[in-house]
């Protein structure tokens, strides 16, 4: 070390290290998000700050033995990922670097060196004639056999003219150059600065609904393809299973899970387990259309911060082919952490418990890249963005989580007194909301099920009843209630138990499809009409109380994903039992 | 490699910080040796190297240093200690140094301490269990090879005692097994109970103990878990050992990495922490686990008091985002003079479903621990319930289930301080407190056991 000399030109010397902070003097030809080499082992760093003569980088590993006097030697290109059919069933870093190709233990550099590593020839289509004249995001062909989907290749944005040099059908090499549009080469790979938002043609309204098969959300609080969502909750509410289980079961396209500062334990358990699941939607495995980063806690700090804007330029990439893209990214709170300690070390102004004042606006520039939208060759696609955020203490109001709340259209607040009761998933219906829910209710209006709305005011407004009234009981006893208010405390318990609750373990009911899904409310609603019905007739609450209602409780378990058929059966049952009561 | 250097031009001392000016060459994270003219020898890291000035945290503090009087070499390298099964049977003091009377311990092979991150893909998921021969833990949060699981507590609670038995009694199924356990800012006393508890543990070669006790320096409590951690490595993937490694207490841990943080005067995040708390124990938390291909495993059992019991105080928070679930320890069970006093239905151990149940336990042990956990949180509203309006209120069935959880803390948690029970005695033991309860109250419970345990009465 510091022996080595380097004179390329440009090289300059480092001047300052502390942690993952790096100052450097006298580098030539650096822009603000240039990318340099530092030290002689050429570790990536990028360029956040310029005074003077002086850069500020901040370094994506560990700097340890890193000593003022070294090389740094700029690269004059911005942090970008390599976008292309390869990514689908990788496991990158925060920097996209495919991790299956380093060994065991992430040694500084270890990542780096691969791009002359293994490549894989896929089967190119082209779709346009050669001298054709084309316009930016046109598709200049189709990619197949990678996994279940047909990946299309695009004129990069700001690229328009005649297609000269275009490759034969056949199998090229995945970073080949398929075609020149205006003197660019158009490779099967591109590269794509990850800060920028990839241009769109237009923006769209969202209608279509993101089915995620979890009853709490598609029925309460839903979601819209090109949608944002905030997940928070404290540890041990189960945020990661019910992320985990939304990649598993939603009906999107494409997923990209962004580990991002998680559990190295958790991200082995969901390579493992996606890469044995079958895909419900094409009967393929789930992998084949997943791109997972993973920058678990202990790896650089600062490649963590990258990682949010690495994966959602790759779902922006596969939503230029017209496909619904959902990203997840597991824990926004541990991005914000990262900008909080490079703001610390540079020495920045801090704002609300040290975070720099730039955190909302930084949270609400990567919840605006989601959105549907009309890509450049005209074809429409979508980017929903789920963030997690795991808000210290479980304080609601702490910066991270107040400000995530103001720029998302869906919140789903997970409650640690469900958790802790056991009730899965612990989205809490009183602090959960879905903006998105008038604009799909009316898609659903005019659509394949106009009982929807209805269906989910009366499930909401028996669980706003039923809660209103437990504090009464907690404070006067059951038997202090009128009668028809002891069925509403009933009913709000029929709800939560027969129909919120949802085992991500269980083979039946991990998944719920929308007609099952309806089903279980129908019969959970009609049993509580018929208890009402009861105690109007003069039967005592408390002999309603002691009914058992097992087949309308157990119809969830006992009915598979998509079978609407048990579900009747037991309501069946269950109304016929409560015709024997009086 | 850089020669070592060595510098006389100190120009500051300020709390734990050094700051050496008119150094060349120095990285970051270097390791240094200072040599005061009074003799002996103190030791730093570089916290941070500007042009020609480096600032370093001294682990051994800086009274009684005169910066004119002061040699600093700078080693060229961040710190490796030496690896091995020298460590085994070991007692060192928080930096590694022995406390036996023995040599310096001898490794083949030498590891920097801040290790490397596992590579996710590399990865092993975890799936066999630790057993450590406490009822309340193996029974209802078993401990998976692999996993981190912490135990939360509070002043005047035996954590200590009870990681003291859970690394006196750990067996990982027969094969080769062994603790490595760091005590930071522990009173002699308790370092002393911490030796006795563990000295036929240490007397067979399968402990390596570090001690830091509260009088000792406080940032030498920044190193302590790195050496235990990269020790617990390599006995692991290269010499093929289960390794558990126990950290306690965590809370003096963080309050150290705080102490130079303030120092340094860096912009303080919640309670005066410093902003990579959580980045700075996942660190630490993150080096257990297994990994493909290689034998061994390291589990991580971190032990941690609350200040003033507040779970939300930022290390039990942080902790419990990182790790894998949490053993929590009650005041009130303590007072009911029940050991080990663990709140079962807080605590949880989130990888158990991997690591117990058939082929790896007992075929009825996690359909038991679900019952066990379903009925103990029945008893406690009825508890409520009972504490509001009487026992005579109660039905029969809500009676059953006051004798259920005193049966539960009496029968199963409850044992003696030196008692190993074996998976079976406890399993047993589970079931005899859950047969307290009639037939009809134990649904979770497949038909088959219970037809087994029960005569066959219909009810």
């Amino acid at each position: 070390m510091g022996g080595t000399t380097d004179t390329a030109p440009g090289t300059g010397r480092i001047l300052r290290v502390a942690g993952p902070l790096v100052e450097a003097g006298e580098v030539g030809g650096t822009a603000m998000h240039d990318l340099v080499a530092l030290g002689p082992d050429g570790l990536p760093g990028e360029i956040v700050g310029i005074r003077d003569s002086v850069v500020t980088v901040q370094a994506y590993e560990y700097t340890g033995g890193l000593a003022p006097g070294m090389p740094v030697r700029p690269l004059g290109r911005p942090l970008s990922a390599p976008l292309g059919p390869g990514l689908l069933g990788g496991i990158h870093d925060g920097l996209l670097r495919p991790l299956s190709a380093a060994g065991d233990w992430l040694v500084p550099g270890a990542l780096d060196g691969h791009a002359d590593g293994e490549r894989v020839a896929r089967e190119f289509v082209p779709l346009v004639e050669e001298g054709e004249t084309v316009e930016p995001g046109a598709v200049l062909g189709e990619i197949r056999g990678v996994g279940p989907l047909t990946l299309r290749v695009l004129v990069p944005p700001g690229c328009a003219g005649p297609v000269r040099g275009l490759v034969p059908p056949g199998r090229h090499d995945e970073d080949a150059v398929l075609a020149t549009v205006a003197d660019t080469p158009v490779r099967m790979t591109g590269q794509w600065p990850v800060r920028t938002p990839r241009p769109v043609r237009a923006r769209l309204d969202t209608v279509r609904p993101l089915h995620t098969g979890q009853r709490v959300i598609d029925l309460l609080f839903p979601v819209a393809l090109g949608s944002t969502v905030a997940v928070p909750g404290g540890f041990g509410t189960g945020k990661t299973v019910l992320l985990q289980q939304i990649a598993k079961w939603c009906d999107a396209d494409v997923i990209v899970y962004v580990g991002c500062g998680e559990r190295g334990n958790e991200m082995a358990d969901l390579i493992e387990e996606f890469g044995a699941l079958t895909d419900p939607r094409t009967g393929g495995r789930l992998v084949e259309r997943t791109v997972i980063v993973a920058n678990t806690s202990n790896m650089p700090m600062m490649a963590r911060e990258a990682s949010i804007h690495t994966g959602i330029t790759v779902a922006e990439y596969f939503r230029d082919m017209g496909l619904d893209v959902v990203v997840i990214a597991d824990s926004t709170s541990r991005w914000a952490e990262a900008l909080r300690e490079f703001a610390s070390r540079t020495g920045a102004l801090p704002a609300e418990e040290g975070y720099p004042a730039g955190l909302a606006s930084a949270v609400a520039a990567f919840y605006e890249r989601a959105g549907a939208v009309t890509t450049l060759g005209g074809h429409s696609g979508s980017v929903t963005v789920i963030g997690a955020v795991s808000p210290p203490g479980g304080d609601m109001a702490e910066p991270v989580t107040a400000h995530t709340q103001r720029f998302v259209r869906c919140l789903w607040t997970l409650d640690r007194d469900l958790a802790y009761a056991r009730h899965y998933p612990a989205v809490s219906w009183a602090g959960s909301f879905s903006r998105d829910a008038g604009t799909l209710t009316a898609g659903h209006a005019a659509g394949d099920d106009p009982e929807l709305p209805a269906r989910r005011a009366r499930v909401a407004g028996l669980l706003a009843e039923a809660g209103r009234l437990a504090d009464l009981v907690d404070l006067l006893g059951i038997t202090a209630l009128p009668d028809q208010e002891r069925v509403s405390v009933l009913g709000g318990r029929l709800v939560r138990e027969g129909l919120l609750q949802q085992s991500a373990l269980s083979e039946q009911d991990a998944y719920s499809a929308p007609e099952k899904t309806a089903a279980l409310a129908e019969a959970v609603l009609a049993v509580v009409d018929r208890c009402r019905e009861l105690v109007a007739s003069g039967v005592p609450a408390a002999r309603v109380e002691e009914i058992d209602f097992s087949p309308v409780l157990r119809a969830r378990e006992e009915a598979g994903p998509h079978d609407a058929e048990t579900v009747e059966r037991l309501r069946a049952t269950m109304l016929d039992r409560l015709r024997e009561v009086p | 490699m850089n020669a070592v250097v060595e510098y006389t031009s100190v120009r500051e001392l300020r709390g734990p910080l050094a700051v050496v000016d008119r150094v060349e060459g120095v990285g970051w994270d270097e390791f240094v040796r200072f040599t005061p003219e009074s003799g002996g020898e103190r030791h730093g890291l570089v916290l941070e190297v500007d042009r020609g000035t480096a600032v370093v945290q001294v682990l051994e503090d800086t009274a009684g240093l005169d910066p004119a009087r002061l040699r600093a070499a700078f080693t060229g390298t961040p710190l490796r200690v030496p690896v091995g099964p020298g460590w085994l049977g070991r007692i060192c003091n928080g930096r590694g140094e022995p406390l036996d009377g023995g040599p310096p311990v001898f490794g083949t092979t030498t590891s920097a301490v801040s290790g490397d991150p596992v590579n996710p893909v590399r990865r092993e998921p975890p799936a066999e269990p630790v057993l450590t021969g406490i009822s309340a833990i193996d029974a209802l949060t078993t401990v998976v090879r692999g996993q981190k699981l912490p135990v939360f507590s509070a002043a005047g609670l035996p954590h200590l005692e009870l990681a003291a038995q859970i690394a006196a009694q750990s067996t990982a199924g027969g094969q080769p097994f062994c603790v490595v356990f760091a005590a930071m800012g522990v009173t002699h006393a308790d370092a002393a109970f911490v030796r006795d508890a563990l000295e036929e543990r240490s007397a067979s070669g399968e402990l390596v103990l570090l001690l830091n006790t509260a009088d000792d320096p406080v940032i030498e409590r920044v190193l302590t878990p790195r050496i235990a951690l990269t020790v617990a490595e390599r006995l692991a993937f290269f010499e093929g050992r289960h390794v558990l490694v126990v950290m306690a207490d965590m809370t003096s841990y963080a309050e150290a990495l705080r102490e130079v943080s303030a120092a340094r005067g860096e912009i303080p995040a919640r309670r005066a922490y410093p902003g990579y708390l959580y980045s700075d124990l996942a660190s630490l938390y993150e080096r257990c686990g297994r990994v493909r291909g290689l034998p061994g495993s390291v589990t991580v059992l971190p032990v941690l008091t609350m200040p003033a019991g507040d779970i939300t105080h930022p290390v039990p928070d942080l902790t419990g985002y990182i790790t894998e679930g949490q053993v929590v320890l009650s005041r009130t069970l303590h007072a009911r003079g029940v050991y080990p006093p663990v709140d079962a239905l807080s605590s949880l151990s989130r990888m158990m479903r991997k690591g117990a149940g058939p082929g790896r336990t007992r075929e009825d042990h996690l359909d038991v621990a679900a019952q066990l956990l379903a009925a103990l949180a029945r008893a406690r509203q009825v508890r409520e319930l009972a504490d509001l309006v009487g026992q005579s209120a109660l039905t029969a069935t809500d009676r059953a289930y006051l004798d259920f959880d005193d049966a539960f803390g009496r029968e199963l948690v409850d044992q003696r301080r030196d008692e190993a029970r074996t998976l079976e005695e406890t399993l047993e033991r589970a079931w005899r407190v859950l047969l307290t309860l009639p037939r009809g109250q134990l649904s979770m419970l497949p038909a088959r056991f219970l037809d087994a345990r029960l005569p066959q009465d219909g009810r």
